[in-house]
């Protein structure tokens, strides 16, 4: 085996995937010789560019749309599907070909994530792919890139770190670690995106890190990118007289970003051009998404600017005649993002939510809420006793906080690219934290907000070596499977439900948990589920006790999971006992196991992710 | 630098110092006679040497692939094929929005283009003797010997760095742009 030469990180993002490497060999204290990777992908038709992102859009096109040589890559490949720019472009004009978000399906429990059922719209003849062999085929794609730049260095042989939403459940990092095992990264390690982002702040404060924070800090990571938002807090705490980060706590999975946002400003000038009495196809409002997009900017980061002209092309070649012309004003800005993603609110503000109707399309289960703002009040407030238990915050778990005070803020995403939503967003927080006597959070400058999560994750390979600050935290749940009560058979009624914890809050990466007590029955030959539950709140919770009853708000269900024990040397049919035990793999999944009473042999429990929830 | 080659300016000096010679050296002047008459004679194979200034066909392949990205990002060849008498200056200038925001994302993104002088325009500037005449033209009051003192009137443009995307073999770059066709 060669040896490692490069750590390597990944951010497979829903929108798009960045890829950046510190050189081991040529790092060493003073100077890390680390950079984001060149991505060669297709921009058009049988042409090749440099960039510095890979659009996370797959294209399949029909046989008569591109020809063999007009999908040549650098490294020689014709590959039937296109990946990157070129899948983005193309999937704008016939999107009924265009697999996109595939990251927000791959967690998406309602659906079979091994079928293939992407593209949604897709008519029949369209050959589709599942949500997994989506993600592979980014990662083939950046992985063929990484091989093409560095011949002698192959990407399987090199430590990779590849980023997850932090909220991403057990069974879509289960998922995201075989997509990057089938495309033969086999160094692989997990690592939640907010804490990339942290690693790229202490990467880019280089030593004065150690200055800017300090014990009973913490440290609130906001991670709002193109499809998703995610949140996470991290203590500082002290471990033999050093500073040291602990991830305390992180957030729901929310669909909501940067997109949803230039969606709505497009939506508020469709409304303005329809009073004017034009209609626009959808070839125009892709245009007019992108012509809000470039004016949102401008507005947002030019306080002296009251109005951009947006215009909306015709597609046909008559340019001036079919033109549409119309304003984005500042207060439809202030009005459409203020108002509508970053609303002034209480802490105590929650998201709303409304029943889903019965029989909902297929599709990706959206925030219903669109006030980042809320989400953010409903995370704290859930989080409120994160750090009752952690030494050093004694004093600052207040009796009468009705959520959990940051004493700092780090933002990550496109989204904060426009500095007053930035502003909002810490303005809204400092006044929940002045309503109940706490001083401000300190805004923690970092830059890059496009690229930092894979310049983090590379650094985070580095650092892994020992040579660094870690974040330390484990899995930011405890797990529990669900158990029929024994009590009397009442007709009519399902048997009560029963809890049982199989793996604490924070099992570290490489451990696993004691074996509980308490046994369950697997029938040999037959597929046997249980319920799945996560907890992102109950810290104290010991393998073997069991919740006989729980607040909605404070155990969530995940997918069920389902354990088939092979007939070797036993009779179909027949029961055997068997405690279920969880580790957590070095790359950084969850991993069930049954183990019967006698015997060294153990059997995996798979996470059902076929959807039949 | 050989001997063979002499550059523009050493050609120059010598024609200068040549031309003086002629004038007041008469046995010079003679050689001189007899050297250009048998010019055609002597340039037989042997001296094939000075390359006859030569004009060299361009490719039009950047060319084109420059004019496509243009057209897809920036609507160039619309505009440009659009009679714009027909119009009013608000509609011609809605659609120049779009095609200046899409042919300078263009320019921005595959070309790196400086001025050629940092300096303001308008100002005086004295050009020493050995200034690239490519790069800067002289205009004017064109007489006399270098250092030249003028006006800038235009800071001139220069490419610094091209990078345009690599192309397929078998790329037709002649599409400008594809005709569409929705079904």
């Amino acid at each position: 085996m060669s040896e490692i030469r490069y750590a390597v990180g990944i951010d497979l993002g829903t929108t798009h995937c960045v890829m950046a490497a510190v050189d081991l060999h040529a790092s060493d204290r003073d100077e890390l010789a680390e950079g984001i990777e060149a991505i060669p992908q297709l921009t058009g038709p049988g042409a090749v560019e440099d960039r510095s992102m890979l659009p996370s859009f797959l294209y399949l096109p029909h046989p008569d749309e591109l020809r063999p040589d007009d999908r040549t890559l650098p490294w020689g490949e014709q590959p039937a599907f296109v990946v990157g720019e070129l899948a983005r472009v193309m999937g704008s004009r016939t999107p009924i070909r265009l697999v996109a978000s595939a990251k927000s399906w791959l967690c998406h429990p309602g659906v079979d994530r091994r079928a293939a059922i992407l593209p949604v719209e897709g008519p029949e003849e369209v050959e589709r792919v599942s949500p997994l062999q989506a993600s592979m085929s980014y990662l083939a794609h950046l992985r063929a890139a990484w091989d093409y730049h560095h011949p002698d260095a192959p990407l399987a042989e090199q430590e990779v770190v590849l980023t997850v939403p932090a909220s991403f459940d057990p069974a879509a990092r289960e998922l995201t670690a075989e997509a990057a095992a089938a495309v033969g990264l086999s160094h692989l390690v997990l690592l939640e995106e907010p804490q990339a982002a942290l690693y790229h702040w202490i990467l880019a404060a280089g030593d004065e890190w150690r200055k800017q924070v300090h014990i009973g800090d913490i440290i609130l990571v906001v991670d709002l990118g193109g499809g998703t938002a995610d949140f996470s807090l991290i203590a500082v705490t002290e471990h033999d007289g050093a500073l040291e980060l602990v991830r305390v706590a992180v957030g729901d999975h929310i669909l909501l970003g940067g997109d949803n946002m230039d969606l709505a400003l497009a939506h508020t000038i469709r409304a303005k051009l329809a009073e004017q009495g034009a209609q626009l196809d959808p070839w125009q409002v892709q245009g007019l998404t992108h012509g809000c997009r470039h004016a949102k900017e401008i507005l947002l980061s030019a306080p002296s600017v009251a109005a951009v002209p947006v215009v909306v092309p015709s597609r046909g070649s008559r340019l001036i005649g079919g033109t549409l012309r119309t304003e984005l004003t500042r207060e439809e800005v202030t009005q459409a993002l203020m108002g509508g993603f970053f609303p002034e609110v209480d802490a105590s503000a929650r998201p709303a939510s409304r029943a889903r109707a019965a029989l909902t399309k297929l599709g990706l289960p959206y925030a219903q809420d669109a006030a980042m703002t809320r989400h953010l009040a409903a995370f704290l407030g859930r989080q409120v006793d994160a750090t009752r238990d952690l030494q050093g915050f004694a004093g600052s778990a207040l009796e009468h906080a009705s959520f959990l005070h940051p004493t700092a803020v780090l933002f990550n995403g496109g989204v904060f690219k426009a500095p007053p939503l930035l502003e909002r967003t810490l303005a809204v927080l400092n006044g929940w934290l002045n309503a109940e006597g706490a001083p401000p959070a300190r805004l923690l400058e970092g830059a890059d907000l496009d690229l930092a999560v894979a310049r983090g994750a590379a650094y985070y390979g580095y650092v892994r070596r020992g040579r660094g600050v870690r974040i330390r935290g484990g899995t930011a749940k405890s797990f529990y499977v669900g158990v029929e009560s024994a009590v009397p058979a009442v007709p009519g009624m399902e048997p009560p439900i029963e809890a049982l914890c199989i793996a604490p809050f924070g099992m570290e990466e490489g451990t696993h948990a004691e074996l509980p007590p308490q046994e369950v029955g697997l029938v040999v030959g037959e597929p046997v589920r249980f319920r799945f539950f996560g907890s992102s709140v109950r810290r104290a919770d010991h393998v073997g006790e069991v919740l006989e009853q729980w607040a909605p708000e404070e155990v969530e269900e995940l997918e069920e999971i389902a354990a088939t024990l092979p007939a070797e040397g036993r009779q179909p049919g027949e029961v055997v006992p068997v405690r279920l035990r969880a580790a957590v793999t070095e790359v950084g999944t969850l991993r069930l196991e049954a183990v019967p009473r006698e015997g060294a042999e153990s059997w995996k429990i798979e996470f059902d992710v076929r959807g039949e929830r | 630098m050989s001997d063979s080659h002499p550059s523009f300016f050493n050609r120059l000096t010598l024609a200068l110092r040549a031309f003086w010679r002629i004038l007041t050296d008469e046995p010079f002047a003679a050689s001189v006679l007899r050297l250009e008459g048998e010019m055609p004679v002597a340039a037989g194979p042997a001296v094939a040497e000075p390359p006859k200034p030569a004009l060299r066909e361009t490719s039009p392949d950047s060319a084109l692939q420059l004019l496509a990205l243009l057209q897809q990002e920036g609507r160039f060849v619309d505009f440009l094929e659009e009679n714009v008498t027909a119009y009013s200056d608000a509609d011609i200038g809605g659609a120049a929005r779009v095609v200046h925001e899409g042919c300078r994302k263009v320019i921005h993104h595959y070309l790196r283009i400086e001025p050629v002088r940092a300096e303001a325009e308008g100002v005086r500037l004295t050009l020493a003797a050995g200034f690239d005449t490519a790069a800067v033209r002289l205009t004017g009051n064109v007489v006399g010997q270098p250092p030249f003192n003028g006006t800038l009137m235009h800071r001139g443009w220069r490419a610094v760095e091209i990078k345009l995307p690599r192309l397929a073999d078998g790329h037709d770059v002649r599409v400008l742009a594809p005709a569409e066709v929705e079904l």
